[in-house]
C-alpha cells in the first residue's frame, strides 16, 4: 500500500509506450523526460529532505558524462565499467566536497555550489585533451549491457523508465528509512536533530553523496544515448533547471520532484514552437508559480485537491 | 616584468571597479530585503543595451546615458512591486527562484528587443591609450574608476550623513524595529531596488564601451558581483567593494600569469575558499544564529 503511488506510476510508464508506440512525445521526449526525473529525485534528496540547496548539481550530471564518454572512446572500456568508474569519481569528489561546502547555509551554500558548478564547467571546455572541448567528445558507443547494445528510441525508452522507477523506488525508500528520517531532521532544526543523537555531518554527506550518484548515473545513460557530450549540456542553466523542476514540481516530495521535471521538460517541448519568446515566458511562467504557488505544483495541487474533498458532504 | 605586472593591475582594477558596483547592489539589496537578487546582473545588462538603443535612436550620450540609468531604475521599481513584494515572507530557495525567473524574463525581453548580437558603446572620451609607467591604460578605465570611486563615495555618505540613507540602514538591522520607530519599510525596500538596478545600470554603461554587450551580458557579471558581495562579507556595502577589487586583482593576475580560459575558474575558487575557511567574508561581522 504504501508504493501504491509507485504501481500506478509504473504500470503507465509501461503502458504508454505500448498505446503510442511511434510516437515522438512518448519515446523521445519520454526518455529525456526519463533522465530529468533521476536528476530531480536525487536533487530533492537533497534539496527538498535535507534542505540544502545546490545551484551545481550540473557538475555531477557531467561527470558521470564525461567519464563514460571518455572511458568508453579513448580507453575502450567497456560501457558498465565506464559507468561505474563515473559513480566512483562524482561520489569521491561529492564525499571530499559534502563536509566544506554544507557546513554553509543558505546563499552561502547557493554561491559556493554554484561556484563549484561553474569550475567543473571551465574544466571541461579547457582541458581539451582529455574533453574534446567546446566542441565535446561525438562517438560514444551505444550502452552494451552484457552482450545487449541498446540501440533505437524504444529501446532506450524502455532503459530509461528501468533507470527511473529504479530512481524512484530507492528514492521513496531512502525517505521512509532512518536516513530519511535523519535528514527531515535536519531539515527541521540541525539543533534538534544533534540533541536526538543525530551525526549532523554524516547525514549532510550521505545525502550530498547520494544525489550526486542519481545524477551520476543519469549522466552515463545521457552520453550513451546522445553518442555526443558537450559541456553545454551540464552548465549554470542546466544547474538552475534542474532546481527549477524541484521546486516546481513540489520539494520534499518524490512523486513532486518527478512531476516537476516531466512538467518541465514538455514545457520546453511546448515552448520552442514559440521560438524567440521561448524565455520570457519560462521566466513569467517561473516567477508565477513560486509566488502563487510556493510549495509547488504537484504539493500544492494536490493539498488544494486534498482540501476540496475534505469539503465534500458526506453520508454518515 | 614589472610592466606587465601594473598592466594586469590596470585590468584589474578596472574590471574589478564593475565587480564592485555590482556588489555594492546586491549588498544593498540583502540589507534591505534578505534578498539575493539574481537578476542584479540583468541591470546591468539592461543599462547598456538600452543606452546602446537610446544612442542608435539619435540622443546624445550623456542624456542617453542618463536615460538608460533611469529605465533600469524604473525595472529595478517594478521588480520589487510584482516579484518580491507578492511573495513576502517566502524561504531562502524561493527567493532564490523568483530572482532566477526575472533574470531569465529580463534576458528574453533583452532578446525580443535586440536580438543576439552584439553591440557596443563608443568611448566617451576617444581611445587614444594613455602609456603610463610602461603600461598602456585606455581612457575608459580611468572612466569606469572615477566613476566608482564617486559613486562608492556618495552611497558612503547617504548611509553615513543623509536620514533616508541611516532609515534605509536601520530596515537591514531589524526591519520590525524600524517599523515601530516610524520608518515607511516598504517605502526603503524600493528604495534599495532603485538605487541598487541605478547602480548596475551604470556599471553596465561604463563597461560597455571596453567589452561588447549582449542580452547575456549580464549572467556572469551579475555572478561576479554576487561573489564580491560575499567575500567582503554579505551584507557590509563597503566589503562588497573591497571584495569586487580583489576579485578583479586575481582574475587579472591569474589570467595574465596561469591562463585566460581558467579566469573564471580562479575566481571561483578563490571564493570558495574564503567560504571554506572564512565564511563570513573577509570584511564581515560575525553574527550569531538564532536557532
Amino acid at each position: 500500500m504504501r508504493l501504491a503511488g509507485f504501481y500506478t506510476f509504473a504500470a503507465v510508464v509501461a503502458l504508454l509506450p505500448m498505446l503510442f508506440p511511434t510516437n515522438y512525445f512518448v519515446t523521445v521526449v519520454g526518455a529525456s523526460a526519463g533522465l530529468h526525473v533521476i536528476l530531480a529525485v536525487g536533487l530533492n534528496l537533497l534539496m527538498g529532505y535535507a534542505g540544502q540547496i545546490s545551484l551545481g548539481h550540473a557538475a555531477f550530471f557531467g561527470m558521470g558524462a564525461y567519464a563514460s564518454a571518455i572511458l568508453t572512446t579513448r580507453f575502450g572500456w567497456p560501457s558498465l565499467l565506464a559507468l561505474a568508474a563515473g559513480l566512483l569519481v562524482a561520489g569521491a569528489i561529492a564525499w571530499l566536497l559534502a563536509r566544506p561546502i554544507l557546513r554553509l547555509r543558505g546563499h552561502y551554500l547557493a554561491m559556493a555550489t554554484l561556484g563549484f558548478g561553474i569550475i567543473v564547467h571551465v574544466v571541461m571546455v579547457q582541458a581539451t585533451r582529455w574533453t574534446g572541448g567546446p566542441d565535446g567528445l561525438a562517438g560514444v558507443p551505444p550502452l552494451n549491457l552484457l552482450g545487449w547494445a541498446v540501440e533505437g528510441d524504444l529501446q532506450w525508452y524502455g532503459v530509461i523508465m528501468a533507470a527511473m522507477l529504479l530512481a524512484v523506488w530507492l528514492s521513496l525508500n531512502l525517505v521512509d528509512s532512518q536516513f530519511g528520517r535523519a535528514l527531515r531532521a535536519v531539515h527541521g532544526s540541525e539543533f534538534a536533530a544533534q540533541m536526538m543523537g543525530i551525526d549532523i555531518g554524516r547525514a549532510k554527506t550521505q545525502v550530498f553523496v547520494v544525489s550526486a550518484l542519481f545524477a551520476a548515473f543519469a549522466g552515463s545513460l545521457f552520453a550513451h544515448q546522445q553518442a555526443f557530450v558537450s559541456p553545454d549540456s551540464f552548465n549554470l542553466i542546466v544547474s538552475v533547471e534542474l532546481v527549477t523542476m524541484v521546486v516546481l514540481g513540489g520539494m520534499a516530495s518524490t512523486f513532486g520532484a518527478a512531476c516537476g521535471a516531466i512538467a518541465l521538460t514538455l514545457l520546453h517541448q511546448g515552448l520552442v514552437v514559440f521560438e524567440d519568446y521561448e524565455m520570457v515566458i519560462h521566466g513569467a511562467l517561473l516567477m508565477a508559480v513560486m509566488i502563487f504557488l510556493p510549495q509547488g505544483l504537484f504539493v500544492g495541487l494536490s493539498q488544494g485537491a486534498r482540501r476540496l474533498w475534505a469539503t465534500v458532504p458526506r453520508k454518515p | 616584468m614589472l610592466e606587465q605586472f601594473f598592466q594586469f593591475l590596470v585590468t584589474g582594477v578596472t574590471v574589478g571597479s564593475l565587480y564592485a558596483l555590482v556588489g555594492l547592489g546586491f549588498a544593498l539589496i540583502y540589507n534591505a530585503s534578505d534578498v539575493v537578487n539574481f537578476a542584479q546582473g540583468e541591470f546591468v545588462m539592461l543599462g547598456a543595451m538600452t543606452a546602446i538603443a537610446l544612442l542608435g535612436a539619435g540622443l546624445p550620450l550623456p542624456l542617453a546615458a542618463i536615460a538608460a540609468t533611469l529605465a533600469a531604475i524604473l525595472v529595478g521599481l517594478l521588480l520589487e512591486r510584482f516579484a518580491i513584494e507578492p511573495a513576502q515572507g517566502a524561504s531562502v530557495v524561493t527567493t532564490i527562484i523568483i530572482t532566477i525567473g526575472a533574470a531569465i524574463f529580463l534576458r528574453g525581453v533583452a532578446l525580443l528587443l535586440w536580438g543576439k548580437d552584439f553591440h557596443a558603446l563608443p568611448s566617451f572620451s576617444g581611445d587614444a591609450p594613455i602609456h603610463l609607467g610602461g603600461a598602456t591604460v585606455l581612457p575608459q578605465s580611468l572612466w569606469v574608476l572615477g566613476v566608482t570611486v564617486l559613486l562608492v563615495g556618495l552611497v558612503r555618505a547617504f548611509f553615513n550623513h543623509t536620514l533616508l540613507g541611516k532609515a534605509l540602514l536601520a530596515c537591514s538591522f531589524n526591519r520590525a524595529a524600524a517599523q515601530l520607530v516610524g520608518i515607511n519599510v516598504r517605502v526603503m525596500l524600493r528604495l534599495a531596488y532603485g538605487l541598487s538596478a541605478g547602480l548596475g545600470a551604470i556599471a553596465g554603461i561604463l563597461i560597455a564601451p571596453i567589452t561588447f554587450s549582449s542580452y547575456e551580458a549580464g549572467v556572469m557579471l551579475g555572478l561576479k558581483g554576487f561573489s564580491a558581495a560575499i567575500v567582503g562579507g554579505i551584507g557590509n556595502p563597503m566589503g562588497a567593494v573591497a571584495g569586487g577589487v580583489l576579485l578583479g586583482l586575481l582574475e587579472a593576475l591569474g589570467a595574465g600569469l596561469i591562463s585566460s580560459g581558467y579566469k573564471d575558474a580562479i575566481a571561483f575558487l578563490f571564493v570558495l575558499m574564503v567560504l571554506f575557511f572564512e565564511p563570513a567574508g573577509l570584511f564581515g561581522r560575525k553574527v550569531a544564529e538564532r536557532v
